[in-house]
Order: structure tokens, then C-alpha cells, then sequence
């Protein structure tokens, strides 16, 4: 790979655990790379300095084009571009399309949303990221720190001072 | 976090499990050779797809003159099943939005199971509008797209559109939740798996890594589809009665149907997930993670949703004698007379009557009884679609069009192979993924599995009902503290180490504390306190919290001096204990 990273990253046995050792790593201001958790723990956003996803204002966009999409779409269809009467009602009979309306701004919204999530995450068919330990999808909380970024020597004492049941070094 | 969950609750997980053991568990049906039970029932959904495919490929090539609608009943067993498999497709994200949204922690045990149901519910379903136009190649007419025929668009205005619109939405959205719910979960499997079985993996989980903030985002966004979910499943369903009710035939012509056709649905959707989580349970030896609380959720939704459909069914028939419409009046009482009588009481029987069991607290929480009622629901729900539809079709305005309607072979096939696809996608999908979403059962292992280690922990372990779980207290307990995983705290909020310490295997006369008599002994240790040390740092409203649980009342054995007297003892200070219990009057502080 072109660009590696060397890495040190100590493993936890419990949510707890890891959320307390945040917080010691916070105010000791180590600079951590990310953490990985096999399940999403409650309480390490604001513990980790996580700001909040932004994701639902980008859904909101998605489905208000699905909303514009639709209802100008069918008005310009049934106005301008192939105007028929249905059973003597108006050309632009705005009730009848409040359902396909309302299933377009639903349909853009979920697609838009999920296509952004995979985008911004980096994540994807096919995309190999780089495994840390095969454990973190299992029952290990994982801290990870760049060793550029941090005196490893401190970060290891650190590691096995809060708590963590295993400390290693890897190059991803 | 996430809330408080009453310490009364019943354990959603089961077994005492470690986040390791619940990755083992569901994992397994993925990893090791199929069960005899799968292949079975692999083979025979095969066969039912593979006849199915031969009946649709019958009427594609000679016409929908196989099927022995008329000129009076144009809607039969095809739009019959086609509401049917719709129906049954709403379980799926009403357990994942609605219950998301309602904060339920018990969707987690059947989520999952549930969304791919939904998914293939409405495949099974989309089926019968494409072949029951007859010329199935030309089925893409119905998209509004640029086209050479003028361009000539479908009608907007039209309930059938409406229809294709919300069904392709719902099948859309229901893939997109379904999916992103199991990307970790791939990942979990990608991570113990080897060789090519890794490689594929690796491409189903998109390179899942767990980041805290890929999963904030993951959050959020499940979050969010269920938002939108929630009404998009019931607009499904809504417009799907529009199909009928917006037409002028007495019977459908009521603006009940939308309200009826969502409370059937999310009825018939349940009983089907109901159906298939007592197989795989078993057939996967999920019942710790699928336990017997899930399924009195599930019952109950069952009997409120059943008795909403009663309540309907009672109205309809009100309605039509009291609107005073004599086609109405006549379309009701046909349909309980008529020459199809037999499925009005199929339906009224299956539908209305078998679920009034789950009154029972018994019945509910028996899995042969349930396993029975879901099939009868499934087939109850089936004649209800058959009643509106066939039944009020045979008996029209001209009595000279009436007209009798039974299946031919191949919309018998037809259906059985939509059964067979159903069941074969099913089967497919619980080998391939984990059908309990694995992550989301090890985020509530803590607040609602048996290792709760909220406030008043040690209480979440027994059934208060029952005073018989002690020991298995006091084993559940050990076992914890043996894993020194700290995943179970004795008593919270107190000095829990040292507790342990003292704990395992040790046990002091409590009695020797006044007010501390055999009852109330037992007491303490049904709520896990068993020595002077935890007793002198136990909560007094713990204490009192344990006693009302052992059915003893704490304003006449009042606890508060006890942790006192406790603090001395462990101390060894006999001497002061003495002189303060001669102080106390039967254990209270005078």
C-alpha cells in the first residue's frame, strides 16, 4: 500500500472500560486516531468529541427534491405536455398526486441518504479497508493512535494503566 | 445513554452471555454444514418455486385464459394473493421504524428476520400485478418514462399507480434499511471467516471497519429511514385499499379501508414473522436470543390488531344496514350467505375469534399455541382478501353477469410458487447472514439482557412473580463475578470490587442484625446482598426496593438502620453494635 500508518492500539474487554479510558486520554491530551467498536456505545460521541452527524439535514434536501420532482413533473405532464381529462376532474388535480408525491419524497430521501452515508464513510462494495484486529467486530473496544502523532512510549503506559487487557503495534 | 429499563422487565437475551458468545452464536447457522430440518425445507421450497415458475411460464405463453377469471370476476386468486403477500410484507418495517421509533429493545431479537421477510413478501407480491395484465413483456408501460408512444404517460390520478409507486418505494426502502442494518454484521462474519468465504464477505460488509464514527452516522441514519418508514408503511397499505375503495363496487366502496386494510396488514405480518421465528429458533437453536418474551410482544400486537380487524369487520356490517343502501346491504349479507359463505366464516373464525386466546397470559407464552394461531391467522387473512374481492365481485348490479369463480391448476401453481420463492429466499438468506442482527443484540445486552447492570441490578435476574430463583441468583452471581469481566455489579453505586471479593462462596449470618430475622434474610440475598460488607454499603431504597420484591413491607421492617449495624459487624466492632441495637427498637432507629 502507498500510504501506511504506523500505528499503537490497545484493546478493552468492556464498553465501560473503553469510555473511561477516553476520557483519561482526553485530559492526558493524547491525540486519538479513532476508535472501533463492535457495536455502536452509547455515550462515547460527546465523550469522544464527535460532533453530531449531520446525515438527516442531507435527507431532508433528498426528499424535498423527490417532493419538487414529483409534483412539478406530474403538473407539467398533465398541464403542458400531455394534457387529458379523467372523468371531467381538472387538469391539475392536486389531490391525486398527493401520494406519489408523497412516496417520491420517501424514495429520494432513503436512496440519497444511504448512497451519501456509503460516500462519506468511504465505505463500499469492493472497498478493502484495513483490518486492525479481527476482534473489534467481535467483543474488543479498540483505541487506535497514529505514532506520528503521539509519544508512543506514553501512549503505551497509558494504555495498560486504563485498563487495557491488550496493547500492540501494527503498520496499516 | 440509553434509557432506563424497569428492572421487571423480562431478560431480552438469555444464557448468561458474553459479547463473544452471542458473535459464536449467531454466526453459527452462517459457518457450519445446513441441518437436516434446512435441507428439507430448502428442497421443498425449491419444488413449490420450481412449479410456480412453470405455471407463470403456462399462463406467459398461452394467456391469462388459464386462469378461470370471467367476465364478471376479473380480479380472483391474483389479487387475492397479491394483497395477501403485501400484507405480510408489513411486519418487517413496522418492527424495524415503528418499534425503532417506540424505543421497543425487544425488535432486536427479530428485526432482522423480519425486514428480509418484508423484502421478500413484496417481491412474492409484485408478481401478481405483472402477469395479471396478461401481456407481461410489456409490464414497463406502467413507468412513467420519455417514450415514442407520444409521449403517453399513465394517469396519476389512478389508485392502480399510486399502487406501483408506493409498492416500488416500500420494496426500495425496505432493501436499503435491511441492508445497512447488516453491513456490521457482514463484517462480524467477514472477520472469522477464511479464504474465499472472506473475499465474499468482504464485499457484502463494503469494508466495514466499526469507527465510532462510521457508527454515529449509522445510528443517525437508521434513525432517520425509520422516520420515514413509518408513515411510508402505512401509506403502503393505505393506497393498496385505495385500489378498491376508490371504486364505485358496493363492498370496497367504504372509507373504512384504509385504517382496516394497515390494522390487517401489520395483523397478518406478525402472525407470518410469528410463523417463521418459531421455525428458525428452533431450527437454529436461537431461543436465547428469540425467547418466549418476543413472542408475547408479538401476540400481544397480535390480539390488539386482530380485535382492530373484528371491531372493522362489525362495522362494515353496521354500516351497510344502517346506510340504508340496499346494494351494500345486499353485497354484506352475500357475503355471509352467499355461495361463498364458507370463507366469510373462515375468515371470521381465523381472524377474529382464534386470537381472542392470547387474553391468556398462558396461551401467549406457549410456542405450540402461537406456531398454531399464526397459521390460523395466515390463512384467515388470506379469505379475508378473498371475501372482499371474489365474493362481492360474483354478485354484481345486473344478476344476469352473476357469475361463480374457482382456480384453475395454474393459479394454484402460481400461488404454491410464490409460497416456494418466499420460503427459498428465506432459507437462502438465513445460511448467507446472521438472521438475529448481532450488534444490535450486544448494544442491549447490558440495559435489557440478563446482564443488566443498570440501577438495582442484581433484581433484573428473577422473575418477581416467582420466589423460587434464589439460588440461581446467587449462581447467575458467581458466574459474573468469576468472569471478572465486570460485566455484572452486585450492588450498583457501591464500593462493587470489594464486594465481589468478600462474595463468591461467602456468606454471613445476617440474622445477627436486629430486625434481620429468616424472612428477611432471605430477602437480602434474593436480592443478592449475602454479607455485613455489601449489606453496610447497600442503598437503603435498594433495600426497600428488595424487600417489596420478596413481598415483605418496608414500612414495617424498616431497613434503614440496617447498613449501620451492617458497617459494625463487618468491622468487628460487636461491642458498638451492641450498644446501638440496644438503642433500636426491633431494628428501627427510636
Amino acid at each position: 500500500m502507498a500510504n501506511t500508518t504506523d500505528i499503537i492500539y490497545g484493546l478493552y474487554n468492556d464498553e465501560e472500560d473503553l469510555i473511561r479510558a477516553v476520557k483519561e486520554a482526553k485530559s492526558a491530551h493524547l491525540e486519538i486516531m479513532d476508535v472501533y467498536t463492535p457495536f455502536p456505545v452509547h455515550g462515547l460521541d460527546p465523550v469522544l468529541g464527535l460532533s453530531e452527524s449531520r446525515l438527516h439535514i442531507a435527507g431532508f434536501v433528498y426528499g424535498m427534491l423527490g417532493t419538487l420532482t414529483a409534483f412539478l413533473g406530474m403538473t407539467w405532464i398533465f398541464t403542458k405536455d400531455w394534457p387529458i381529462i379523467f372523468g371531467g376532474k381538472p387538469h391539475w388535480s392536486v389531490p391525486a398526486f398527493i401520494p406519489i408525491t408523497f412516496e417520491l419524497t420517501v424514495l429520494f430521501a432513503s436512496i440519497g441518504m444511504v448512497v451519501t452515508f456509503y460516500i462519506i464513510n468511504g465505505l463500499g462494495p469492493g472497498v478493502v479497508n484495513p483490518t486492525i484486529d479481527l476482534r473489534i467486530t467481535d467483543d474488543k473496544f479498540c483505541i487506535a493512535f497514529d505514532k506520528k502523532e503521539v509519544d508512543t512510549s506514553k501512549v503505551e503506559s497509558f494504555l495498560r494503566s486504563s485498563g487495557a487487557s491488550e496493547v500492540h503495534s501494527k503498520t496499516i | 445513554m440509553s434509557g432506563h429499563v424497569s428492572p421487571i422487565r423480562e431478560p431480552l437475551v438469555q444464557g448468561h452471555k458474553t459479547y463473544h458468545d452471542i458473535t459464536e452464536d449467531l454466526c453459527a447457522p452462517t459457518e457450519r454444514k445446513p441441518g437436516t430440518g434446512w435441507v428439507i425445507g430448502f428442497i421443498l421450497s425449491i419444488t413449490l418455486l420450481g412449479f410456480g415458475l412453470f405455471c407463470i411460464a403456462w399462463t406467459v405463453w398461452h394467456g391469462i385464459g388459464t386462469w378461470n377469471l370471467n367476465r364478471t370476476i376479473g380480479w380472483g386468486w391474483d389479487i387475492t394473493n397479491f394483497v395477501w403477500w403485501i400484507g405480510i410484507g408489513h411486519a418487517g418495517t413496522l418492527i424495524s421504524a415503528i418499534l425503532l421509533l417506540f424505543r421497543q429493545k425487544w425488535r432486536t431479537g427479530v428485526n432482522r428476520a423480519a425486514e428480509a421477510m418484508t423484502i421478500f413478501a413484496v417481491i412474492c407480491a409484485a408478481l401478481f400485478p405483472g402477469i395479471h395484465v396478461g401481456r407481461a413483456w410489456v409490464v414497463f408501460y406502467f413507468f412513467p418514462y420519455p417514450n415514442t408512444r407520444g409521449p403517453l404517460w399513465p394517469n396519476f390520478n389512478s389508485p392502480l399507480l399510486w399502487d406501483l409507486f408506493a409498492i416500488s418505494t416500500y420494496f426500495t426502502v425496505s432493501l436499503l434499511f435491511w441492508y445497512t442494518g447488516l453491513v456490521p454484521d457482514f463484517a462480524t462474519v467477514r472477520d472469522r471467516a477464511k479464504g474465499m468465504r472472506r473475499k465474499i464477505y468482504n464485499v457484502l460488509s463494503f469494508g466495514w471497519t466499526g469507527s465510532a464514527k462510521h457508527w454515529q452516522r449509522w445510528e443517525a441514519l437508521c434513525l432517520v429511514l425509520a422516520g420515514i418508514a413509518t408513515p411510508l408503511v402505512l401509506s403502503v397499505h393505505t393506497i393498496v385499499s385505495f385500489d378498491f375503495a376508490t371504486s364505485v363496487i358496493p363492498g370496497w366502496h367504504t372509507t373504512i379501508f384504509p385504517p382496516y386494510f394497515v390494522a390487517g396488514a401489520i395483523f397478518s405480518g406478525f402472525a407470518m414473522v410469528l410463523t417463521l421465528m418459531i421455525v428458525t429458533r428452533k431450527l437454529f437453536n436461537l431461543q436465547n436470543y428469540i425467547t418466549i418474551g418476543h413472542i408475547e410482544s408479538m401476540n400481544k400486537i397480535i390480539l390488539v390488531t386482530g380485535t382492530i380487524v373484528g371491531v372493522a369487520y362489525l362495522t362494515e356490517l353496521f354500516i351497510a344496514w344502517y346506510s340504508g343502501y340496499v346494494y351494500e346491504q345486499f353485497a354484506f349479507f352475500n357475503r355471509a350467505t352467499g355461495p361463498y359463505w364458507w370463507s366469510y366464516f373462515g375468515m371470521m373464525f381465523c381472524n377474529v375469534i382464534s386470537p381472542q386466546l392470547f387474553w391468556s397470559r398462558k396461551m401467549r407464552r406457549s410456542v405450540f399455541v402461537t406456531f398454531l394461531i399464526s397459521i390460523f391467522i395466515n390463512i384467515g387473512m388470506w379469505f379475508e382478501r378473498f371475501v372482499i374481492i371474489a365474493t362481492t365481485l360474483a354478485r354484481d348490479y345486473l344478476p344476469s353477469s352473476w357469475s361463480y369463480y374457482s382456480p384453475t391448476w395454474v393459479e394454484m401453481g402460481i400461488f404454491l410458487g410464490t409460497i416456494g420463492i418466499f420460503f427459498t429466499l428465506y432459507l437462502l438468506f438465513a445460511r448467507v447472514a446472521p438472521v438475529v442482527a448481532i450488534a444490535e443484540v450486544k448494544s442491549i445486552l447490558k440495559t435489557a439482557g440478563d446482564q443488566y447492570t443498570g440501577p438495582n441490578a442484581i433484581h433484573h435476574h428473577h422473575d418477581h412473580a416467582d420466589h423460587g430463583h434464589h439460588e440461581e441468583v446467587l449462581s447467575i452471581a458467581s458466574e459474573g463475578m468469576a468472569d471478572d469481566d465486570g460485566h455484572l455489579q452486585v450492588v450498583s453505586g457501591t464500593a462493587a470490587n470489594q464486594a465481589t471479593e468478600t462474595m463468591v462462596g461467602q456468606k454471613d449470618d445476617l440474622r445477627k442484625l436486629e430486625g434481620i430475622g429468616p424472612k428477611m434474610e432471605e430477602a437480602l440475598n434474593g436480592g443478592g446482598v449475602y454479607t455485613f460488607a455489601e449489606l453496610a454499603d447497600a442503598q437503603i431504597d435498594n433495600l426497600k426496593q428488595m424487600l417489596i420484591d420478596a413481598g415483605q413491607n418496608p414500612d414495617i421492617n424498616d431497613p434503614t438502620s440496617w447498613p449501620q449495624q451492617a458497617a459494625l459487624a463487618r468491622d468487628g466492632k460487636w461491642d458498638d453494635l451492641q450498644d446501638l441495637q440496644d438503642r433500636l427498637d426491633g431494628g428501627r432507629i427510636v
